[in-house]
């Protein structure tokens, strides 16, 4: 039982992590409605550029700077890309946010090289935090929950209790109003997109020493982070920070627990077939959990949009 | 953005005459068809060594992918994040009828990409089933799930996917089809070529019928066409699976020309490559999605014998596309017919040259550099000497780097001196029609 | 748009005649692995070395038969087998006849069998396939055929010699096997479960899993199983970014026994590892001490290092490649008729100058090469015989001479 307790914090850390990259998306796509696929691209940026800070000026300045510098690229990017592209509709925003993704990947290699980069834990955080039974707690993890709790108040506060946050939700729903009353639509967008992609930044800042440095690591979070936007609901903070930590507590539970198809099949009353190594559906029988843990969030998506389009929170139709 | 549900529909922009699919007659010009079947026909004898015709292969298959894809995309405003999913499938299924010995032996080869396109299709009517009630968000994301899902079984459920390594088989099994046992590549080529002009004619016809046309109405404006008293969910639906029979006969043509079928064949990798091509070619005509097909596969298969940083080249291009033109190489071709109807395309020549020689200067010159740069950061130490464009030099000297950076930027100020009487010209040749046109964005 | 393809295939075609008029003395191996996307710096780091191992061991010794140069021309296949197939129809048309090849058994299965197509089609341009590190058992099984030829011992050998060295350590009692979920994966599980089986029967297997391959961003619950089985070892498959981050999230988590791998090396992996892989860390391989023993290997590697200081000397096996294919070209006295070069090197024994002084011995049954398989530990390393120049590299900590010579092949050889 004690492997539970070190479950729920293992999976609240993958969640949180996913939160910080979906929160930032979820903003962008409810206002913009563009599906930014370059999302990832930027929390590989923050971990990059973090990186290099570190060498010359540490971890602690790289985490300061690092999504400073992520943060101003996107806004940039809206600035001079998005915009441009915006008024031609949105699947040639999509394909341009597509495009970027490849191109970032390939800078990235440009400048760094294909190898993973030594990126570390600092060493102040390097050391054991508690242990449960022997699953040691690394003081880091702790630190990546305080983080990311603490992005996840602030926002919550300046979203719903600052003049800036209360224009951004006006904007949110009713764009052409709130330029009405005077205010610089476009500036919004261009500030909402830049803190999206900071926090994408931190996010790689702080996960970046922990799940490696290297090219492929937009690749391997790419879509996860539309699929929690969608199951949480579009433009739905509440629903971004839900939907993360459903998928970071189901993807951990079913890689720690060896759940056989074969068990399942036969709680529910199929019997085994006798000779199972010839049958067509032989693979389907020897499925366990852990092998198909990382999909389960597409499974969960698929039927929450066939049965409840507009997500767990949202209010609108995706 | 008053409604943002309709806001959030992706849908290609009905407003931009680049991006729309014309609207024609019922007949249909035969010339277009005849030169294109005599140029597949004379094509191998031009470029006649295997290689070649591997690559043209490549290609013949990617368009019949890319049309199926622009079904949705162009005609049917549904953007798919997973249709290499039935081109994939289609292949598994030729692959398996290719194994099964028995049968292969009494089935001439060019029958078998029907099963292909059969099988791509049993999958989309599944598919389609759910995924087509509603168009964009809800559309392309249930199709990227189960593009996911479906890439992951390849992996776990071997049996039918072979795993990683995939499943393979040998094309010459099959009963011969007058004497053709099809070793060579040239006959594989004739078969995918036939293939190419069958599935190319009937997508044609299939936009031309009244559910084709009532898919581009309920991409522009669904409400009024539910008025007209049309299902737009039964209209996405077809559209859906005549999509996915077609991208299943391209995927058994897969399986035919490289008896080997794998994961890559259905992963998302593959499903995002077809979208990049159909719009880099465009999404708004029917030929658009050729040239993209062509473009991309020269782009992948042929510059990346010249250079590693080919998807670099690839990436750009793609920015450039979407931000300059987003009626893709198509629009942009399509942007000079009011100007050739009104005889006026010859006042557009000269500009041209004087416009676009200096601007394809500029660009070798900044590749070149891009070259340059990449050498000096990452080749070996002492290996100084480099080759660009047949020129051999030393990348650390300064010579070079100055030669370069002169031509490049000499030849966009020259470029940049010659874009007014390129516009002026544009407008003039445009004169009466300026407003059809994509705004001079050339 | 006719005249695009036009233009973009002239301009091809153009290319490789002009290459082809230039070095029309040259034996061409082309080179087809990885060259750009998520897998290529191990594929450039290979190519680096097949590279210099033609210039050294073969160009600047005169070449083969009367002065003919090695050229190594390198094909991006972007790990796709669709690729694979079709820079292997360029590599063709541009003369070459010999084909290495290493990084994915997938592929590589996909080039054995379309080479064994094209030569039975085309027996006027009939190519060899070198494979230098796909270690698939199946293609020196099921799938052999005559025109392939493995360099590096594939998975069950090597799993032979982990097991080995796992069976003379009476501290190990229970051993965790994961595995990348595909077929080199699930191989290495199964052959870890036989042969422990059978040569320490007391071993407990108390893991045995697979995890998606390349799609894991967090090993930690994967970790977790691992320490709170109380295993006292890890045996696994796994390579690139998986192979980290599950090595790092059991480290982490604080297990402390070794951890057998395959691939736990070079390409960043040294370097990412660092300080907390020493002692815990061994990886299975051919090849030899660091520092070599020999004075003329540090050379080699001195001169390799210093041509490519980000490099890693990390494929000793590739030397072997260039050395028997040059020996087996002089011993056939053509480089053109690919049967008789394919015969002389088929049963060859090659001793080698550079690693081991052992004799190598090219299996005719299988074509596998037999060769002496060592167990390296993480361990210190002074430069430049360290790995991605951290410090820290692999040292021998334990050798099977000859390692499986006798293994089993399913081999059935149908030779031309």
């Amino acid at each position: 039982m004690d492997l539970v307790l070190v479950n729920l914090i293992d999976g609240l850390v993958t969640g949180l992590l996913l939160f910080m990259l979906s929160a930032g998306l979820t903003l962008i796509f409810s206002m913009m409605g563009v599906l930014n696929f370059a999302h990832a691209s930027f929390y590989m940026l923050g971990a990059y550029f973090a990186y290099q800070i570190s060498i010359a000026l540490g971890f602690w300045m790289g985490l300061l700077i690092a999504p400073l510098i992520v943060g101003v690229i996107g806004a940039g990017v809206e600035r001079y890309g998005l915009r441009r592209v915006h008024q031609y509709g949105h699947v040639p925003e999509l394909i341009f946010t597509f495009g970027l993704a490849l191109l970032i990947e390939e800078l990235v290699q440009f400048i760094w090289g294909r190898n993973q980069m030594p990126y570390q834990i600092p060493d102040v955080l390097n050391f054991t935090a508690f242990a449960i039974s022997g699953n040691s707690i690394p003081a880091y993890k702790v630190f990546m929950i305080f983080i990311s709790v603490a992005i996840f108040i602030g926002l919550l506060y300046v979203l719903t209790k600052t003049r800036v946050g209360m224009i951004i939700q006006a904007a949110l729903s009713y764009p052409r109003t709130v330029e009405a009353l005077g205010h610089n639509v476009p500036l919004i967008f261009m500030g909402v997109f830049g803190v999206g992609t900071a926090l994408a930044g931190v996010a790689g800042v702080i996960a970046g020493p922990v799940l490696g440095t290297f090219p492929g690591m937009a690749f391997v979070l790419g879509s996860i982070v539309f699929v929690t936007i969608v199951i949480g609901g579009l433009g739905s903070l509440w629903g971004a920070l839900v939907a993360s930590l459903l998928i970071g507590w189901i993807t951990t539970f079913a890689k720690s627990y060896n759940i056989r198809m074969e068990d399942i099949l036969n709680g529910i009353g199929i019997s085994t077939p006798e000779n199972l190594s010839d049958s067509m559906f032989r693979d389907i029988w020897a499925v366990t959990s852990p092998q198909i843990a990382d999909i389960l969030p597409y499974i969960l998506m698929v039927l929450i949009l066939i049965f409840r389009p507009y997500g767990l929170f949202g209010n609108r139709d995706a | 953005m008053s409604n943002p549900m309709k806001e959030n529909q992706i849908t290609t922009d009905p407003s931009k005459p680049a991006q729309r699919m014309r609207a024609g007659s019922l007949r249909i010009a035969a010339l277009p068809w005849v030169i294109a079947g005599l140029a597949l026909l004379v094509m191998p004898f031009v470029f006649n060594d295997n290689s070649a015709i591997t690559i043209m292969n490549q290609m013949a298959i990617t368009i019949i992918f890319a049309l199926a894809y622009n079904m949705l995309l162009g005609q049917g405003g549904m953007l798919s994040f997973g249709h290499a999913v039935y081109a994939g499938v289609g292949g598994f299924a030729c692959m398996h009828v290719m194994a099964s010995t028995d049968f292969f032996e009494m089935l001439p080869l060019p029958v078998l990409p029907i099963f292909g396109g059969l099988f791509g299709m049993g999958l989309a009517m599944i598919v389609g089933s759910f995924s087509t009630r509603s168009a964009g968000t809800v559309f392309a994301m249930i199709s990227l799930g189960v593009g996911e899902l479906i890439a992951a079984c390849s992996v776990i459920i071997v049996a039918f996917f072979g795993g990683e390594e995939g499943i393979s088989g040998d094309r010459t099994y099959g009963m011969p089809f007058f004497g053709i046992e099809f070793l060579h590549q040239i006959e594989v080529y004739y078969l995918i070529a036939f293939w190419l002009m069958v599935s190319a004619l009937l997508m044609y016809l299939f936009s031309r019928t009244p559910i084709g046309r009532m898919a581009n109405a309920v991409r522009d404006n669904p409400e009024r066409a539910e008025f007209l008293g049309y299902s737009s969910r039964w209209v996405r639906y077809y559209s859906f699976i005549f999509s996915g029979f077609f991208a299943g006969i391209a995927g058994g043509l897969f399986a035919i020309n490289y008896e080997i079928v794998t994961e890559e064949n259905l992963n998302t990798a593959s499903s995002g490559v077809i979208l990049l091509v159909t719009f880099l070619g465009g999404v708004g005509f029917f030929f658009g999605p050729i040239i993209g097909a062509i473009a991309f596969t020269l782009l992948q298969t042929v510059l990346s014998l010249q250079t590693d940083l080919w998807a670099f080249y690839a990436g750009v291009l793609f920015l450039a596309t979407v931000m300059f033109f987003p009626g893709g190489l198509a629009g942009l071709l399509m942007m000079h017919v009011p100007a050739i109807k009104m005889g006026r395309a010859s006042k557009l020549v000269v500009p041209y040259i004087t416009t676009l020689i200096p601007a394809l200067i500029g660009i070798l010159g900044l590749s070149a550099l891009v070259e340059m740069t990449f050498h000096v950061r990452h080749s070996s130490v002492g290996d100084e000497e480099m080759t660009v464009f047949w020129t051999t030099f030393d990348s650390h000297d300064i010579l070079p780097w100055a030669v370069a950076i002169g031509v490049t930027v000499v030849a966009f100020a020259v470029m940049r001196m010659m874009l007014p009487t390129l516009r002026a010209a544009w407008a003039d040749a445009n004169a009466t029609k300026a407003n059809t046109s994509n705004g001079g964005a050339a | 748009m006719r005249k695009s393809i036009k233009l973009g295939l002239s301009a091809a075609l153009a290319l490789s005649v002009s290459t082809a008029a230039v070095f029309a003395e040259n034996v061409k191996i082309a080179f087809i692995d990885p060259l750009s996307g998520g897998f290529a710096a191990t594929g450039i780091n290979g190519l680096h070395q097949f590279e210099f191992a033609a210039e050294t061991l073969v160009n600047a010794k005169g070449g083969v038969l009367d002065g003919d140069m090695f050229e190594i021309l390198p094909f991006d296949n972007k790990i796709s087998p669709k690729e694979s197939l079709i820079q292997l129809q360029v590599a063709i048309d541009q003369g070459a006849r010999y084909i290495v090849q290493g990084n994915s058994s997938g592929v590589a299965n996909a080039l054995t069998e379309a080479i064994d197509k094209h030569n039975r089609r085309n027996p006027d341009s009939q190519v060899l396939f070198l494979n230098y590190s796909a270690v698939d058992p199946a293609l020196t099984n099921e799938k052999c055929n005559f025109w392939h030829f493995r360099f590096d011992p594939h998975s069950d050998m090597k799993m032979a010699a982990l097991t080995d060295m796992i069976a003379e350590n009476q501290d190990i009692k229970k051993v965790y096997i994961i595995g990348q979920d595909y077929s080199f994966g699930k191989a290495v599980a199964d052959a870890a479960v036989s042969m422990l089986a059978e040569k320490r029967p007391d071993i407990e297997v108390v893991g045995n899993e697979l995890h998606p391959i390349g799609k894991v961003k967090d090993f930690t619950p994967y970790a977790r199983k691992v320490v709170s089985s109380g295993a006292d070892a890890v045996i696994t498959g796994n390579w690139g970014a998986d192979m980290l981050g599950l090595g790092k999230s059991i480290l982490e988590n604080g297990f402390e026994g070794p951890i057998f791998t395959y691939y736990a090396a070079a390409d960043g992996i040294t370097a990412a590892f660092g300080e907390s892989g020493v002692d815990s860390l061994y990886l299975v391989a051919e090849g030899d001490d660091n520092p070599a023993p020999k004075p003329e290997t540090q050379e080699y590697i001195q001169a390799f290092k210093a041509k490519y200081p980000d490099g890693n000397m990390s494929q000793s096996r590739i030397t072997n490649v260039i050395q028997m294919l040059a020996q087996a070209i002089n011993e056939a006295g053509t480089a053109t008729d690919v049967v008789k070069v394919a015969s002389a090197l088929e049963g060859m024994h090659f001793t080698d100058s550079l690693w081991s002084s052992k004799d190598m011995y090219m299996r005719p049954e299988d074509h596998q090469l037999i060769q002496d398989i060592h167990i390296f530990g993480h361990q210190p390393v002074e430069a430049p015989y360290d790995m991605d120049n951290s410090g820290y590299g692999l040292k021998v900590q334990y050798t099977v001479e000859n390692a499986s010579a006798d293994i089993a092949t399913t081999c059935e050889m149908k030779r031309p």
